[in-house]
């Protein structure tokens, strides 16, 4: 019996070409990120300190994320920023 | 001139203990003197499965950090006249290997032996990076399936970047081992064919090890498997694929399904 009709009697599909796609993709990413610095620690880095320079801010609330979709990707950047940030620019000026 | 094998795969229970103990038997068998160094400080197990737990005095750590010479470390197998053991240390961790201290002995080594065999730990991490640090050739072992051949294709990246003989120019020999093959579910289209992983991988195939319960059977017992059943399937694997590492060629078997009746009245069962 063939493997086709087998699995046609079954009702299942194999599993096997889609794991090999899947992994295709992944690693032909992966392969170009390899030895690169990590991007978004560098970019998490260089923002904080942009800002730190203007705002006081608490390093741990500092957050970049990094979207992947199929047609664009989004990054996300996420300040929080303490709310008497504005008191102590007035008070500074 | 002595060679130095890692046996890695970045995924953990994948068969790299089982394929050291297996090849360092094989290559034994062949006349060469071998020996196999377990690089899994903390997490030991090469002594287990080749059935030498009990006779571990000394082990890798000591002799990096010169509290032991090196022949008071090596373990003789009771079976094999070639077959040595350097065994991991179960307690101290992996910091301990220093990359000097593993250069001395690796380099003590090659002067002793014409195998020395590297059991690396499974993850990425410093006992990972000092099993494959002095290779000159290294066996990949990967299952057929998604994670592992992922983690086989980063740690692929890291004998390209990390070792020794990259650094300088050269390249480590590598070689994919893959394990854990159920020829009835490739059949099936449920697991990944032998030409999928090597196109993905694009490294060359050493030898393709069945699933089998050979294999189970010679770790309980502390014998490796190609000594326990020599004319077993994965035992045959092995020792084609030993001979590969000589240099010999032999045609590659790709274990086939078994199409006997109680097998297609039990496959169901098993599937």
């Amino acid at each position: 019996m063939s493997m086709g009709l087998l699995r046609l009697l079954r009702g299942n599909k194999a599993s096997a070409p889609v794991a090999r796609e899947r992994l295709q993709i992944l690693l032909a990413h992966e392969r170009g990120m390899r030895g690169q610095p990590d991007l978004l620690g560098v970019l998490r880095e260089e923002i904080l300190a942009v800002v730190s320079k203007h705002v006081t801010l608490d390093p741990t609330k500092v957050i970049v994320r990094l979207e992947r979709g199929d047609e664009v990707s989004t990054l996300e950047v996420d300040i929080e920023v303490p709310n008497d940030f504005e008191r102590k620019k007035a008070a500074v000026a | 001139m002595a060679k130095v094998l890692v046996v890695t795969s970045g995924k953990g229970g994948v068969g790299k203990t089982t394929t050291t103990a297996a090849l360092g038997a094989a290559l034994a068998q062949r006349g060469d003197k071998v020996v196999v160094v377990d690089f899994d400080v903390g997490l030991r197990n090469l002594d287990l499965v080749m059935g030498a737990e009990r006779r571990v005095v000394f082990d890798l750590i000591n002799v990096v950090q010169g509290v032991a010479k090196l022949p008071q470390a090596l373990i003789k197998d009771k079976r094999l006249e070639n077959l040595w053991l350097l065994p991991a240390s179960q307690t101290r961790d992996k910091d301990a290997l220093t990359e000097e201290g593993v250069a001395k002995v690796i380099a003590d080594l090659r002067s002793r032996f014409d195998w020395v065999i590297c059991d690396s730990p499974a993850g990425i991490e410093r006992g990972a990076s000092m099993a494959m640090r002095f290779a000159d050739e290294a066996v990949i072992v990967t299952n057929p399936e998604v994670s592992s051949v992922r983690d086989s294709d980063r740690i692929i990246g890291m004998l390209d970047s990390k070792t020794v003989r990259a650094e300088k120019g050269e390249r480590v020999e590598k070689h994919i081992l893959i394990t854990r093959y159920d020829p009835s579910r490739a059949a099936r289209g449920e697991m990944l064919t032998i030409d999928d992983i090597l196109e993905i991988l694009a490294t060359p195939l050493l030898g393709i090890i069945p699933e089998s319960q050979d294999v189970l059977k010679a770790s309980n017992v502390g014998t490796p498997v190609t000594l326990s059943n020599a004319d077993g399937a994965p035992a045959r694997a092995y020792i084609d694929a030993a001979r590969r590492l000589c240099g010999d060629t032999v045609p590659m078997q790709v274990p086939t399904e078994r199409k006997g009746f109680m097998d297609r009245l039990l496959r169901r069962r098993a599937a």
